[in-house]
């Protein structure tokens, strides 16, 4: 069905400054305090006070657009936003227009076929959040907290050039990765710290002008940015070849119910009446203060991925998981450091049993009992022979829950792996002799009666035995 | 350019103001002036001028980023309405 129709879509994603105080005023903006302690009268929009600028949000919007190859705007102009809301105290957002402070840019991802598209960013701009509402048992009324009012967002614009709604989620990852890395937003989507609009429409693939749009509201995860868009999209096709036309509303998406609704309100009145605001001047912003930023820069996710991959041979695939948060990359590279096995061994221990526990206990790698030290230390006792990779494993759960470190367990649980010839064809004689009859299929033409022999004396020797050893001393045997 | 009813009526739903329809009339033809007055601006030729967005010629003084302000919930809330376990009580909005 989706076949006929291209799909164009374009995220305006936000993400939450990780800033101490709030863009325009000193109030904290911590997450989770009690309702309105953290709300100053700046943030109340009280008579007489005045908005003063974050140094810290101005420094963390130009870190981030340089991180995008975007141009920082030398001026920039912060506007009133103009609606009324409860959560806005001062009946307008203050936000930028005509002049924000990023303009342009660009950020690759792999696409549905695993090939790079560069996806182009329109804009980033600075703004306020507005505070939150609580509807839910208040006798009927609304229960207000402007504890985040105030606090800085980045408002990140793409092009609509997301052709799939795995595209954009992959944009999204990238965006979201790129923002830890630069550690100017902490990317906490349950806590609403980074979430995004989808602008969604679609069009045959002979028409030049797009279709009619709608915008997707407030999604707040991958899983859910994905499902929303597929929804939206077998929406409209089927409004379209029904003969209908798609509307240009804004429609929130009901995790519960998997689908999209036009929200009720704020559409008659969708004239905000933009004007610069008159209580804040210009940003300037100079090249040397540019120039000293763009020192500070670190590596980002896809100059470590390309690194990776150059260094340590990896993977393409394996490279962009170890290098999606600064965290795992960094652990990956102090496991590398100390490890005698292969890169990509270690790749795979990192991505694979190491991942999947910290998954399983859902904690962070900061929170991990198991160290990269520890982990390597199991992974040179591969690398040198005293215990299987299949060992490993059982060693590698004891590890992790704090049983002591590699040469221990292998020690206390006496793992280590059998590798003297000798003892090991002891082993195999017993085996053979334990087992005519096979020994007679197998001398009668049953290959695959190896396999056999094989598990007896790894079940004889519970796994311990070098498994090459035990297969190229069989064969001697059995010949 | 002189502004009408229509518009008047548009203007107060935006800017949540109750006109009465008596005081309508007298609404468009003072804010009509206003109007009228800023038209006279446009005959001004700006071209070349790069826009203003402030009358004075500065830059924005840049604050550190600094928790200074501690809670006062309490005496702020002494001007609210109602409130309920610290939020301030609202009609119902909901989206």
């Amino acid at each position: 069905m989706t076949s006929n129709w291209e799909i164009v879509i374009g995220l305006e994603i936000h993400a939450q400054l990780a800033t101490k105080s709030k863009i325009f005023s000193g109030a904290s903006t911590a997450y989770g305090g009690e309702p309105n302690t953290q709300a100053c009268l700046v943030d109340l929009g009280y008579p007489g006070t005045l908005p003063v600028l974050n140094q810290q949000a101005i420094e963390m919007a130009i870190r981030f657009g340089l991180a995008v190859d975007a141009e920082i705007s030398s001026r920039s102009v912060f506007a009133r936003k103009n609606y009324f809301y409860p959560d806005l105290p001062k009946g307008y957002q203050i936000s930028q227009l005509d002049l924000p402070i990023v303009v342009g840019g660009n950020m690759s991802i792999l696409d549905g076929d695993g090939n790079e598209k560069i996806i182009g960013i329109t804009r980033a701009h600075l703004e306020e959040d507005a505070g939150k509402s609580v509807h839910e048992g208040l006798d009927g009324l609304s229960g207000i907290d402007l504890n985040r009012a105030g606090t800085p967002l980045l408002e990140i614009v793409s092009e609509p050039e997301m052709s799939s709604a795995k595209e954009a989620v992959a944009y999204m990852r990238k965006i979201h990765s790129i923002v830890r890395y630069l550690e100017i937003s902490d990317g906490n989507m349950q806590e609403g710290s980074f979430r995004c609009d989808a602008n969604v429409s679609i069009k045959r693939f002979d028409q030049k002008e797009l279709g009619t749009r709608a915008e997707l509201k407030n999604l707040n995860s991958f899983k859910f940015i994905e499902k929303a868009i597929n929804h939206e999209v077998m929406r409209q096709i089927e409004i379209i070849e029904d003969g209908g036309e798609v509307k240009q509303e804004t429609r929130l998406y009901d995790s519960d119910l998997d689908e999209t609704r036009p929200m009720r309100s704020k559409e008659e009145a969708n004239d905000y009446r933009y004007f610069p605001d008159p209580d804040l001047l210009p940003v300037i912003i100079d090249e040397t203060y540019i120039a000293y930023i763009k020192e500070t820069l670190p590596e980002l996710p896809n100059a470590k991925q390309q690194r990776f991959i150059e260094t340590y041979s990896l993977k393409i695939s394996d490279a962009e998981i170890l290098t999606a948060t600064k965290q795992l990359a960094d652990f990956y590279e102090a496991v590398e450091k100390i490890a005698n096995t292969e890169s990509q061994i270690t790749a795979n221990w990192v991505i694979g049993d190491y991942t999947a526990a910290l998954n399983r206990d859902d904690l962070e790698i900061s929170d991990a009992k198991l160290s990269a030290t520890d982990l390597a230390g199991l992974l040179n006792k591969i690398a040198d022979q005293t215990i299987s990779g299949k060992i490993a494993k059982e060693v590698f759960e004891a590890m992790w829950i704090g049983e002591g470190n590699a040469e221990m367990i292998i020690e206390s649980k006496g793992l280590v792996q059998i590798t003297d010839d000798s003892e090991i064809e002891t082993i195999i004689d017993q085996v053979i002799e334990n087992n005519p009859s096979q020994l007679a299929e197998y001398i009668g033409g049953k290959d695959r009666l190896f396999g056999f022999f094989v598990g007896q004396v790894m079940k004889e020797t519970k796994g311990k035995a070098n498994p090459k050893k035990v297969n190229e001393i069989l064969k001697k045997k059995l010949i | 350019m002189s502004l009408n009813k229509e518009q008047i009526k548009y203007l107060a739903i935006l800017s949540r103001m109750d006109i009465q329809d008596s005081e309508t009339k007298d609404v468009v033809d003072k804010l009509s002036r206003i109007v009228e007055f800023v038209d006279q601006l446009q005959a001004v030729s700006t071209e070349g001028t790069e826009p203003m967005a402030h009358p004075l010629e500065q830059g924005q003084r840049l604050r550190i980023d600094k928790v200074t302000e501690d809670n006062q919930r309490e005496k702020i809330q002494l001007n609210a309405n109602e409130t309920n376990n610290g939020m301030y009580l609202v009609p119902k909005v909901i989206d």
